[in-house]
């Protein structure tokens, strides 16, 4: 894995070297092996190396010999063995054994097609002097990051919005529309990021920029159309479990030591017992698990180090730990989070590379390509509930979700009733699944300051996002729409961004993703809602498919998302203060006032709740993350400060073997 | 205004209005409509008139007919200090 950088320059101005490698000098944590950079006509390139495939020959930027095309790459093409034989037989010559030449030469074959041929996670860039342009990508679930922006004199792109901030013409600004969205979907609607003028390509799209001129398409897109496929559950099975043995396979591909995340979940349990029964690499295993029993999953993660026999090493997040690592896990995000959930997948891909191990296998993707969420369940239940509202036994069914939320288990019948009434106008609403999560965080927008709530108050951020959606959405199956939302907003723009990249290439670790094979998305787009949701049991088919290799007490447990502290991270109620003085200046009136986001009488009404102990709700909590991570970046980011925990640094996350 | 309208007033304004203005909740304003309560307010507000009030709330009270607006609160509060008196 690595970061790549550049700027192609279209007011004929010379590239100057030195801004090249100041951009890529801030991306030195996603590439720490090496770095590069190349200068042709008017368009710079710059990389910085994590060697994973081809330890001595894969430098880059990388030429083809004849110095017409020039490529910097981040990411992993996990078929590039096959490819490099089909371009050899086509006559084509290789100098490295790298996946980043296979690139090269794909797209000296194929030209900008060449992308449908990949098996793989990537964000490059490729410079064809012949046409004077530069052909850039994304893969296809969006794994890998990649932003842009223009200036009035050039064109410039990086993994990371920090190198573009490297450049003295880039301004660094708020986009008040995008932290709108980020407040109602949990991240900014692409191509928006959090600051303005500043773009992502999204997941499946390429660009060609040329004479300063850019050229977006989308190569690659979910399609959830119902098929008449009358097969058997067994024959799904059997393919499902040959697609996911090679995915895995494919993904142990390296030069270095492939290590594996057991969250105690069936996802990563799953991704762990195929790579101990299906190949001869060694399993080395991490987790993270919290002092706050609430949280704490290492019961199961101890079951599976057992049936796997795995060489496990953990590390244990205490609320302290949390709040300390967040300035910096904030700085890797570039944008506002609304749980903590990041910060220990940060201590954790630490423990991985303090470990020496570069790549990781996770489980990731499998709840949204195969309807594990209990979002999934809650949308089934309100549509059956929908077709009978006067019913007193359907919303009963209510009480099956979210079993580890205890005050919504304690709630009367007739109040979850109340919370999970469906009003007349959601039923056609594309956005049914999605309603309720987004109007809880959308309450968060509360804490807005004035000015900003009256500069929003036109925008519509659903119809936005409506307008996104493909013209063949409306035919899909409801249980299909939800997996699409879910595929397309919080996948890319959360877990795989904030929670995976960013976290994981914060301490130079990659993570790798057999669920997001693109084969398996595919795949599990044509699979019968019927077989991913059994009645209420969720994953069905993946449960039946792989059955064998896992314990019945992993493949029967009830699902209990990855969640960590929230409020409790930053505010000790029992001492009823800040746990750190960063937490207390940024929350400050003073500093509220001045960044002008938020009010400062709301907020400081919220702190004083946490003080007493009295926050215990989803929303104060999400309040208090996500006022404090935009803060947090603001001064980071906008205003060039740094931001620590400073001396109250307690003793590092604790670390067993 | 009567003490216990003022000091649930004060109670949800502090707890749950943060950034909106108090005097724009009317005492017949329902809290689940208004979205002003999610699932762990309602807790909250039970804990408070436990609390404050030195009254039970038994699992069958728990119905938006005896919580759901400012005024249901007061009539819900009034008739458990009835049945204490």
């Amino acid at each position: 894995m690595c970061g790549i950088a550049g700027f192609i320059r279209t007011d004929r101005r010379p590239v100057e070297q030195a801004e090249l490698k100041k951009m890529i000098a801030t991306l030195n944590h996603r590439g720490p092996d090496a770095s590069g950079t190349q200068v042709l006509d008017s368009v710079g390139l710059a990389h910085s190396r994590l060697s994973i495939v081809d330890l001595a020959g894969g430098l880059q930027p990388m030429q083809t010999p004849d110095g017409m095309l020039s490529v910097t790459f981040n990411g992993e093409i996990f078929n590039h063995i096959e490819l490099r034989a089909e371009l050899q037989q086509k006559g084509y010559q290789f100098q490295t054994h790298s996946d980043t030449e296979v690139i090269l030469l794909m797209y000296a074959e194929y030209g900008p097609e060449c992308v449908h041929h990949f098996n793989g996670q990537w964000a490059f860039a490729i410079h064809d002097r012949r046409k004077q342009e530069v052909f850039l990508s994304r893969d296809r679930m969006g794994i890998r990051p990649l932003v842009y922006t223009q200036t009035p004199s050039r064109f410039c792109f990086a993994s990371e919005i920090k190198a573009l901030f490297a450049l003295p013409d880039v301004e660094r600004r708020v986009d008040h529309t995008a932290l709108n969205q980020l407040f109602t979907f949990w991240s900014p609607l692409p191509p928006r990021t959090f600051f303005a003028g500043v773009s992502e390509l999204p997941p499946g799209h390429s660009m060609i920029v040329k004479d300063g001129n850019v050229k977006i398409w989308q190569y690659w897109n979910l399609d959830y159309s119902p098929n008449e496929d009358n097969r058997s559950l067994d024959d799904w099975a059997d393919e499902l479990r040959s697609l996911l043995i090679n995915a895995t396979q494919l993904r142990l591909r390296a030069d270095v030591s492939v290590g594996a995340y057991l969250s105690g979940g069936l996802d990563s349990s799953i991704t762990a017992a195929i790579i101990r029964n299906y190949t001869n690499a060694p399993l080395n295993t991490f987790s993270v698990n919290f002092n706050d029993k609430d949280f704490d999953e290492s019961q199961f993660q101890q079951e599976m180090i057992t049936e796997l026999g795995t060489d496990h090493q953990t590390v244990c997040c205490s609320y302290d730990d949390i709040g300390r690592i967040f300035p910096t896990v904030i700085q890797h995000t570039e944008k506002p989070v609304l749980r903590t959930a990041p910060a220990p997948m940060f201590l954790l891909s630490k423990l991985v590379r303090e470990s020496q191990f570069k790549v990781v296998m996770t489980g990731e993707g499998a709840d949204e390509v195969f309807g594990g969420y209990d979002l999934f369940k809650e949308t089934k239940i309100r549509r059956f509930w929908s077709r009978q509202p006067d019913s007193k036994i359907r919303p009963l069914l209510l009480k099956r979700l979210y079993p580890y939320m205890k005050n919504l288990q304690a709630q009367s019948p007739d109040y979850l009733k109340a919370f999970f009434k469906i009003r007349e106008d959601e039923l056609d609403s594309p956005f049914f699944s999605h309603l309720p999560r987004w109007d809880l965080t959308a309450k968060l927008k509360t804490f807005f300051s004035d000015d900003l709530k009256q500069e929003l108050q036109a925008q519509d951020p659903q119809a936005e996002f409506q307008q996104q959606l493909p013209a063949q959405f409306s035919e899909w199956p409801s249980f299909c729409q939800a997996q699409y939302l879910e595929a397309i907003n919080l996948m890319p723009g959360y877990i795989l961004s904030s929670q995976g990249d960013r976290m994981a290439m914060g301490n130079s670790v990659e993570g790798r993703f057999p669920f997001l094979d693109y084969r398996v998305v595919e795949f599990a787009s044509r699979v019968p809602v019927r077989f991913k949701m059994n009645g209420l049991n969720e994953k069905f088919l993946l449960k039946y498919a792989l059955r064998d290799l896992i314990p019945d007490s992993i493949r029967q447990r009830p699902k209990q998302p990855y969640r960590s502290p929230d409020a409790h991270s930053f505010i000790d109620s029992n001492s009823q203060r800040a746990r750190f003085a960063y937490v207390n200046e940024l929350l400050s009136p003073e500093c509220l006032e001045a960044h002008g986001l938020f009010q400062p009488t709301a907020v400081q009404r919220l702190v004083k709740k946490m003080e007493q102990g009295r926050a215990i709700g989803t929303r104060d909590n999400m309040a208090l993350v996500g006022i404090l991570s935009t803060q947090i970046l603001v001064e980071q980011m906008i205003n060039g400060q740094t931001v620590t925990a400073g001396k109250e640094t307690t003793a590092p996350a604790t670390i067993t073997s | 205004m009567n003490p216990i309208q003022s000091e649930i007033r004060n109670f949800v304004a502090e707890n749950f209005l943060f950034g909106e203005d108090p005097e724009s909740l009317q005492n017949d304003d329902s809290f689940l409509e208004t979205g002003i309560i999610d699932s762990t307010g309602v807790l909250e507000l039970v804990a408070f008139i436990e609390d404050q009030y030195h009254v039970e709330v038994d699992d069958d009270e728990l119905v938006p007919e005896n919580l759901d607006s400012i005024n249901r609160l007061i009539d819900f509060i009034d008739s458990k200090l009835k049945e204490l008196a």
